[in-house]
């Protein structure tokens, strides 16, 4: 029966997944776009989309003038930031599970939160006014970078990165941070309640923009992984045998680590924090479709699209006042992690 | 019996200042089973980590195939030699299968899916291993003798000519590693060659026709087991006394040894 389950037939079950899952996150941005303080027909929606790619305004007749702005202009840039970010950390979580060994590690095991954290909290303190509305992502994106690469930095030795060492490092380097954060905090006075929003997690007005600059980096960076999921496969019995299976597995490790982070990083300071999504979605794909990274990265990329869009829905459309989605995420991915871990456990015990 | 597989000369390479390997020479012909043998922290899985270019040697020379192995892409090595770890860690739940298959990574594109023809090669070894029943077994439901046997079948299926095996029986009980080692010498009298780290002496004077004594990063003495196998080379190499005796039942010899506190 377990014999069944497994083994070759998983590629066969991954890929009628993958489409599965392709056809969902069409169906969440589809029905997510028409939900909301107006309501709008799905079909509407997909008039007002196809008429905004192919320039034909005849398609538009008979509708509220309204509706192509909602849709174009506000809806959907959240939206489709949502998407991403959800495929981007959820890449990155199968990635840094891969890379650190470790199936409780997530995009932020590094510390890249953190620093992401402190670089906006400093922009939102300072109120830099340099570079507009994009200061905040900027900074914090320059924060995740110089988080990793002095983790990086001290967690090599002799050219060598052990998975231990980086885990213990990014613990510590966002320890650190984390003070750094608080101090900020106290002198902040009324920036505070900024601060502490903007660690909370939101998609409210995001632009093209946003959806542009996520999309390029998430879908590169995921390609990229997504080129050297059978490495990362090898790579789970260690440098040795990876090494003897023709794998280089030090140069690919900072490879996908350097790929993995930046597009962590990019979700981050689009976003803010948002947890759980990382850890949870590669958890679930792989009780679903198995450990070949493979088959685990795109389908993980598009059940965390789905998945963080429809809590950010949820907060956006259902709720009756917005919760930050940082908290939503953790308010359900929490209790799902226990389950999913349990349940994992449980089958790997009795075979 | 044509080119040597290696070609040590000068060989060394330390961890920061620590020496671990101290100006070794060393040839590996083509057809034998050589046993590496030493006490602890003489160098001894080192040198096999050097032999598949794990590590970069810090001076002297290893050919392979009569060229630097670093010259090498890791691909054309991987096809050309397997390692079996003394031990391994895996966090994730591959099935034994998978597992079995990944040696053939090798020869495959990144994205195919293995033909039927890679599928039976791969069904082979395990039935070969023993552990064809295990196939869609997560692997972290095994204990260490199991995962150690599936390691092993993994470095069967990437079929190269050269193993390297870092006490590669260390976990198994005896009914396994006499049968794992039958597995190897098989191979070997097929003309490829093996490298074997051993702690168990017996075991290495009853597969290996040639022995590797090692201490302190070097090499004491090599050649045929028959000749180097002997008291004085046993005491000099891990101050113990023993006695060896020839086998009983079959040819090649046997050490037994003195408790310490006797001595």
């Amino acid at each position: 029966m377990v014999d069944f389950v497994r083994g070759a037939s998983h590629r066969r079950r991954g890929v009628f997944i993958f489409l599965a899952l392709s056809l969902s996150l069409v169906l969440v941005i589809l029905l997510s776009t028409g939900m909301g303080y107006i309501r709008i027909a799905p079909l509407t929606v997909l008039k007002v989309v196809f008429s905004k790619l192919s320039g034909n305004k005849q398609m538009l007749k008979g509708l509220d003038r309204i509706f192509p702005y909602v849709i174009w202009d506000i809806r959907l840039p959240r939206i489709l930031t949502a998407a991403i970010v959800g495929c981007g950390l959820s890449i990155s979580g199968v990635v840094f599970q891969g890379i650190l060994l470790n199936p409780l590690a997530d995009p932020y095991t590094l510390g890249i939160s953190a620093g992401a954290a402190f670089g906006a909290s400093i922009a939102l303190l300072m109120e830099i006014p340099l570079l507009g509305a994009y200061s905040v992502p900027i900074f914090a994106f320059i924060g995740s970078l110089f988080t990793l690469l002095f983790v990086l930095s001290i967690s090599s030795f002799e050219g060598r990165i052990a998975s231990n060492n980086l885990i213990l490092s990014g613990i510590i380097v966002a320890t650190v941070l984390s003070a750094g954060i608080s101090f900020i905090k106290y002198v902040a006075d009324e920036q505070v309640s900024v601060i502490v929003f903007w660690l909370l997690g939101s998609f409210n007005s995001r632009t093209w923009i946003d959806v542009f600059l996520t999309f390029v980096i998430v879908v590169s960076g995921g390609l990229f992984c997504f080129y050297f999921s059978r490495d990362l496969n090898a790579m789970a019995l260690g440098d040795r045998i990876a090494m003897s299976l023709g794998v280089h597995a030090n140069r690919i490790r900072v490879a996908l680590l350097v790929a993995a982070s930046l597009i962590a990083s990019v979700c981050v300071a689009v976003s803010g924090i948002i947890g759980f999504v990382g850890l949870v979605i590669p958890h679930l794909m792989r009780f679903m479709v198995g450990p070949d990274n493979r088959i685990l990265i795109p389908t993980s990329a598009l059940l965390g699209g789905s998945m963080l869009l429809i809590a950010d829905t949820v907060t956006r459309a259902v709720l009756p006042h917005e919760i930050p989605i940082g908290v939503l995420t953790a308010i359900i991915g929490g209790p799902v992690f226990c389950y999913v871990f349990r349940r994992q456990r449980r089958v790997m015990i009795h075979g | 019996m044509g080119n040597p597989v290696f070609d040590i000369t000068g060989l060394r390479f330390g961890f920061g200042s620590h020496t671990v390997v101290n100006g070794l020479d060393l040839k590996i012909e083509p057809g034998h089973f050589y046993g590496i043998v030493g006490p602890n922290g003489c160098g001894k899985s080192t040198l096999l980590m050097l032999m598949m270019g794990y590590y970069q040697a810090t001076e002297g020379h290893i050919l392979f195939d009569g060229r630097e192995i670093s010259k090498y892409s890791r691909r054309h090595l991987a096809r050309k030699m397997a390692l079996v770890p003394q031990d391994f860690t895996i966090n994730f739940d591959f099935s034994v299968r998978d597992i079995v298959m990944m040696g053939r990574y090798p020869y495959l594109p990144r994205f195919a899916t293995p033909s039927r023809e890679e599928v039976e090669k791969g069904g082979a070894i395990m039935s070969e291993m023993g552990i064809a029943t295990l196939g869609g077994r997560s692997v972290l439901a095994l204990s260490g003798g199991e995962k150690q046997r599936v390691v092993f079948a993994r470095a069967l299926a990437q079929d190269t000519p050269v193993l390297l095996l870092d006490e590669a029986t260390s976990n198994m009980d005896i009914h396994h590693t006499l049968h794992t080692l039958d597995r190897v010498t098989q191979r070997v009298l097929a003309g490829r060659t093996a490298i074997g780290v051993f702690h168990d002496l017996n075991l290495a004077a009853m597969y290996c026709d040639r022995m590797v004594f090692m201490a302190k990063g070097r090499i004491l003495t090599r050649g045929e087991t028959s000749e180097v196998f002997c008291e004085d080379m046993i005491e000099k190499t891990f101050r113990v006394r023993g006695r060896v005796i020839a086998h009983p039942f079959a040819a090649g010899k046997q050490v037994v040894f003195q408790k310490q506190s006797m001595l």
